[in-house]
């Protein structure tokens, strides 16, 4: 029922609302820009990928020059705001947590409601179907709330969409990098270096190359989940456990960790550092990591402790 | 001195250096991308083609940030901060680092118990987690420079990645630990997914321990910097 590519069509008709904002509002670029991305989501799956390739080359030069630029979105003032809290008192809080607890509740109970090939949310991707029923369902109690008409939920979504702004593609781009990546073999040629050049005879030297490698890597690649076999078969295997005898339950565990200390310093992981940083409208994109950066490094020397400790 | 080719990680050097330089982020991955396949002497066809078809793979990612913005603009409209913002300051209690520190310890205890989407950047840091924290401190201080304010909403979104990290991986059917699971057992080496996720707390403890001393400590910070900001503002007059 709520599959992925009716999810697809959604985000389509939410770009291509943001497309025709910045259409009317004369920035042309943007607009471009939108209905390309919308464009995309609509009809990418009957389009051949080389011109979808093409597309998203196209859609990065507008961005990357700064095609992408914010609109100007007519908000209610102050006072007219405060009138509505007045009016609307802890009802306005019921949309708001509906989707939070209406996506836990699908994703637990809604997602056993399934007949012969057939099932309301998308097995596979259950939290996302999930997500998508509860913030169709929050926005009916918003829209019923506010008296609002539906055309302002679509004006409401352009507006923040378009104060996130580029950094919206980023996280896409990122995962497209990392797959390229993996094509051109970057993985191998990187445990090949590690084999070459690292020989480890202290255990406790072996676990902080094993935990640096990994929050580099992810430094790097942007994701914890991509260094783990990279890092794990060129240093964690042939080091920790079979030269050193080290467990491999409590490497795995705590080298995922070290892992995400990298997520938490990279502006590659950007949906986690640069989006947030967009979208609570922060003038310093890097300022998210910049706050997680103490956590991160004390936690990295910790967990390099805790690995040498409880390994051996 | 290696018998390998060292072209692959042509695409890594173009990344480092462009974020180092500033360029636009967009910018530079998209020329990773194209560095990544011209050293590998990927035909110019075949590297659009991948590039599409890695495209169309991975949209799924922006949804999770895409479905909710609706309601939060709707709800901002009529006034959603304000009223987060009142509701706060009715506690007396209540500072940013008190605030941040209960948000860390509920936020990571849930995603442990694989409720990872009760948190998240557009539907709870945005609209409710970053007024509270700013009002908190308003309340307190009768003012709220952008400086300060930015400090705010920047570490109510780390913490909620941190949160976040730290309690999902203990979670046993979290993906990342069948994950490793799997991977291991590729490499011929056993392991229970249970072991993986239980040693993961350990590290999950500290997580918490850390950053909710540096949350204790926020509330003295940010007291310091807007002494710094008014002295600054004085001498300036």
């Amino acid at each position: 029922m709520i599959s992925m590519t009716l999810l697809y069509y959604v985000a389509a008709l939410l770009f291509f609302a943001v497309a025709f904002f910045s259409f009317k509002d004369k920035r042309y670029s943007s607009a471009l820009f939108w209905f390309s991305y919308g464009l995309i989501f609509l009809l990418g799956d009957f389009m051949p990928p080389a011109l979808v390739g093409a597309i998203v080359v196209l859609m990065a030069i507008v961005a990357g020059f700064g095609g992408v630029k914010g609109g100007n979105y007519q908000t209610l003032e102050l006072q007219q705001r405060l009138s509505s809290v007045k009016r609307l008192g802890n009802a306005l809080f019921i949309p708001a947590l509906m989707i939070p607890l209406l996506t836990v509740f699908s994703a637990l109970v809604l997602v056993h409601i399934k007949g012969d090939g057939w099932s309301l949310l998308d097995p596979k991707n259950t939290t996302l179907s999930a997500l998508g029923l509860a913030a169709f369902f929050a926005v009916l109690a918003a829209l019923y709330f506010t008296k609002e008409k539906p055309q302002q939920a679509f004006k409401e979504s352009s507006r923040l969409i378009e104060a996130i702004g580029w950094a919206f593609l980023l996280p896409q781009l990122l995962a497209t990098l990392g797959l390229l990546f993996n094509q051109a073999g970057v993985g191998e040629t990187v445990s090949q270096l590690t084999s070459l050049y690292l020989n480890l005879n202290h255990p406790l030297l072996a676990v902080a190359c094993y935990a640096i490698g990994m929050a580099l890597f992810t430094v790097i690649m942007g994701n914890a989940f991509a260094a783990f076999p990279v890092i794990t078969a060129g240093i964690g295997i042939p080091l920790l456990v079979l030269q050193h005898g080290g467990d491999p339950a409590i490497m795995a565990a705590i080298g995922m960790f070290c892992g995400y200390c990298g997520t938490l310093l990279t502006p590659m992981a950007a949906n986690f550092n640069i989006v947030p940083a967009a979208l609570l409208e922060l003038p310093d994109k890097n300022a998210v990591i910049k706050a997680q950066a103490p956590t991160a490094l004390l936690l990295l020397g910790v967990n390099i402790a805790l690995m040498y400790l409880l390994m051996f | 001195m290696t018998d390998f080719s060292l072209w692959p990680l042509l695409g890594i050097a173009v990344v480092m250096l462009g974020f180092l330089l500033k360029f636009n982020p967009v910018l530079v991955v998209t020329v990773a991308a194209f560095a990544t396949g011209m050293a590998v002497k990927m035909p110019i066809l075949t590297w659009l083609e991948s590039l599409g078809t890695a495209f169309l793979k991975t949209r799924n990612l922006p949804l999770i940030l895409l479905l909710p913005l609706a309601v939060i603009g709707l709800l901002e409209r009529h006034g959603l901060r304000e009223k987060a913002q009142n509701w706060i300051q009715q506690i007396k209690a209540a500072t940013t680092g008190r605030l941040l520190l209960v948000y860390l310890a509920l936020r990571e205890s849930t995603a442990a118990a694989g409720l990872t989407s009760l948190g998240g950047h557009p539907q709870m840091v945005r609209p409710l987690l970053s007024p509270m924290a700013e009002a908190a401190f308003e309340q307190k201080h009768h003012s709220l420079p952008d400086k300060i304010k930015y400090k705010i909403r920047a570490m109510s979104a780390a913490t909620d990645n941190i949160g976040l990290f730290f309690g999902e991986d203990i979670f046993v059917a979290f993906g990342a630990i069948i994950l490793m699971h799997t991977f291991l057992r590729e490499s011929g080496i056993e392991t229970e997914p249970l072991h993986i996720a239980l040693w993961g707390i350990p590290t999950a403890l500290a997580a918490f321990l850390i950053h909710g001393t540096r949350l204790l400590r926020f509330d003295a910070y940010l007291a310091r910097q807007l002494q710094q900001q008014l002295k600054q503002e004085q001498r300036h007059d």
